[in-house]
């Protein structure tokens, strides 16, 4: 049922004191991402390194958690290693649930442990437990070790960080219960930064629901709406792997560092590829019957005699394109051989495919040694990425400590800034056009998920600054409403303002039902102002000039537009994140 | 005589719709513990799930250790619950040989009836609910 205040387990890690709070606000902010930015607000320091033990860490889920299908999303916010400002990531998986049924609606972490710590959380459990012996487990075994420590599974989450996390890269994730991730901005190395190897939240408790039968008769609809019609068969059915050939097709699919946009190479790469010949089985997050996580498996034959073993690797995407089109790597296999070494660093696999990309391109052109780098990278060549990785994880040599840090950070240091493919932080996968270049510039995940400017892109819309500035600024506060509740972006067809209105009301809901689209409004200036606050200076975004040399189907980048437009949505970025514009 | 199987786990995403269907619809509550029917992960996602469910016993060990009668057998096996004489003893959930009854810590004890309210709710039919001689 919906409360009208936050509950909140509060975590110190230097004391060790701990316990929950009540903090009112829910109709102003929702939950997910409008509690999680009123919290980083609220407890961040932006006078201090992200590092700091002060910096909080924080999860938050939202009101309508667990009590409809899809409502399976948790929002981790920090201060990023990338930038020193606000972030947020998104993950799904049995997080969302795991915090809902131990009663929480966010988990803020602060402090430094003075050794490795697991942390062990319940509706009755707040332990930290001394774990040494974890630190320096890559991800998978991290997650198997944790199992074994603690007793029980299925009804619980295990978050951890594998060696990236460990050694404070900005491209570490937080792998989360095997296959899913808080992937972006390095939150990851937050955990790192914290001595905190792992958090295992168990499910244990039950919540209420409402008497009659209305509750019971939403939740009926809405779940055959998911399972009983098409509109979530492209998830279910090849997964976000069904773009891989539709935007080669287009000339958007980013190759070999961005130097082309189309490849005949791509036969070996689709989404149907991967279903037909890797494609083990799908799972789901908890709380959602769509079942859009997609398994490969990849066998490899290590000795004479038939001796095999198999990896298990989640596929998306996202990672297809970083560790596959990007690195020029067009058999399948090969591609979930070097993402099954990116979840074992703990690395995101975004950053972590699109910084080698640059790394091969860099050697190619003498930007940097053979020396430098330590190993020989070529596009279309598995076997270096897949040591690569373990480096860009250890950051041991000056060369990875500096891509580590971002792609970005080592251009400026060795040259061919030009070529990083880095849109704020290293690119997604769409080389779709302006509209999208100008938004993951800018962006506030820097994933590309805030707004659908890809798909703006690919609409063939008219250059006109206008229109698209209208069009992010509509699309992102549309967004915040699925992110503060906190949804997963693949059922906002499903969840419409009328629907979400329905479904809070239910549930007692009615004044976060009233107020919705107004909390969306000022959700969207308060992230800003958390961002802001950091010293994000959104005029000073830039874009380099690889994005500008990209041709798509609509033909080479209207330098002209992107520069107007980049103008036009940095200044409406200034302007909602003045910190009266979020009162108005 | 109605027994819910599970015969088709191996095509199992673990969504626990399942489960949480059984905790909304027959026990009033959102839950993934506090069901009759509980999916676990067996032994970290990358090995599959199971369904911790009563498989309708005959007789029932359950129903044979409940001092109250607040468990009896059915006629064809699993049993009938009456929460109102149930003295949260656990002796049921020592008793049962496959995990399947579950007890929160209010010491109230949950176990399937074989209703098939799971049923509906599995998007790759794992679950059913078939008819037995009994």
């Amino acid at each position: 049922m919906i409360s009208e205040t936050f509950k909140i387990l509060e975590v110190n890690l230097t004391t060790g004191q701990s316990g929950p709070r009540d903090r009112d606000g829910a109709a102003l902010y929702l939950g997910g991402s409008g509690l999680a930015a009123r919290l980083h607000l609220d407890l961040a320091r932006p006078d201090l390194a992200w590092d700091d033990p002060t910096q909080p860490l924080i999860f938050a889920i939202g009101p309508l958690t667990g009590y409809f299908p899809l409502m399976s999303k948790t929002v981790c916010a920090f201060t990023s290693p990338v930038h020193g400002q606000y972030a947020e990531s998104h993950a799904g998986g049995r997080g969302a649930l795991a915090m809902r049924f131990a009663g929480y609606d966010a988990l803020v972490i602060t402090g430094r442990a003075e050794r490795p710590v697991v942390l062990h959380l319940g509706e009755n459990r707040i332990d930290i437990i001394e774990a040494g012996y974890l630190w320096g487990q890559d991800a998978l075994a991290s997650g198997k070790l944790l199992r074994r420590m603690l007793k029980g599974s299925g009804h619980r989450t295990i978050m951890r960080i594998g060696p990236a996390g460990e050694n404070k890269s900005a491209m570490a994730c937080v792998n989360v219960d095997t296959y899913r991730h808080f992937g972006r901005l390095g939150g990851g190395a937050v955990m790192g930064a914290k001595n905190l190897k792992a958090i295992a939240i168990e499910g244990e408790g039950a919540r209420e629901l409402p008497a009659g039968k209305s509750y019971a008769a939403l939740f009926r609809d809405i779940f055959r709406q998911v399972t009983d019609t098409d509109m979530m068969r492209k998830y279910h059915n090849l997964g976000t792997a069904a773009n891989l050939d539709a935007l080669n097709d287009l000339k958007a699919l980013p190759w070999r560092n961005l130097q082309a946009t189309s490849d005949p190479g791509i036969t070996g790469i689709t989404g149907q590829r991967f279903a037909d010949d890797t494609l083990l089985r799908n799972a789901a997050c908890s709380g959602c019957p769509v079942g859009c996580i997609h398994i490969g498996f990849v066998r490899e034959k290590f000795q004479a005699d038939n001796q095999y073993f198999y990896r298990q690797v989640p596929y998306d995407y996202e990672p297809i394109f970083a560790t596959g089109s990007m690195l020029g790597l067009t058999h399948a296999p090969d591609v979930l051989s070097v993402m099954d070494e990116i979840e074992k660093a703990g690395l995101d696999v975004m950053s972590g495919g699109v910084a080698l990309a640059w790394a091969t391109e860099a050697l190619e052109k003498g930007v940097v040694t053979p020396e430098q780098v330590g190993l020989g990278l070529r596009f279309g060549q598995a076997r270096g990425y897949m040591e690569a990785v373990h480096l860009l994880a250890a950051g041991k040599t000056e060369f990875w400590r500096l891509l580590a840090q971002g792609t970005m950070t080592a251009a400026r240091h060795y040259g061919g800034e030009d070529f990083a493919c880095v849109l704020g932080q290293e690119m997604a996968g769409y080389a779709t056009g302006e509209v999208f270049y100008v938004a993951q510039s800018l962006g506030l995940r820097h994933s590309h998920l805030d707004t659908g400017a890809y798909s703006y892109d690919q609409s063939n819309a008219p250059k006109d600054v206008a229109k698209a500035l209208a069009f992010l600024l509509e699309d992102e506060r549309e967004r915040v409403i699925q992110t503060s509740m906190v949804a997963c972006l693949f059922a906002r067809k499903v969840y419409g303002l009328d629907s979400l209105r329905a479904c809070l009301n239910v549930l007692g809901g009615a004044t976060l039902a009233d107020g919705l689209e107004q909390a969306g409004g000022r959700i969207q200036k308060l992230r800003w102002r958390a961002r802001l606050a950091g010293g994000f200076d959104p005029m000073r975004a830039s874009i380099p000039k690889r994005f500008l040399e990209v041709t798509t189907w609509k033909g080479q980048t209207d330098p002209v537009y992107l520069e107007n437009l980049r103008q036009a949505y940095a200044t409406a970025i200034r302007d909602m994140g003045r910190a009266d514009a979020e009162k108005a | 005589m109605k027994h819910l199987k599970a015969p088709r786990m191996e095509r199992c995403i673990g969504c626990h719709s399942c489960s949480l269907a059984c905790a909304r619809i027959v026990h009033k509550c959102l839950s993934w513990e506090t069901a009759g029917i509980r999916i676990q992960s067996s032994g970290g996602m990358s090995s599959g799930f199971l369904a911790k469910v009563c498989l309708a016993c005959d007789p029932a060990p359950c129903a044979a250790a409940c001092p109250t009668g607040s468990l009896k057998a059915r006629i064809g096996g699993g049993v009938t619950q009456n929460k109102k004489l149930c003295i949260q003893c656990g002796k049921c959930v020592a008793a049962c040989p496959v995990d399947a009854i579950a007890q929160d810590r209010q010491g109230h004890v949950f176990v399937c009836i074989h209703c098939g309210a799971c049923v509906d709710f599995c998007p790759h039919d794992c679950l059913e609910l078939v008819e037995v001689d009994g």
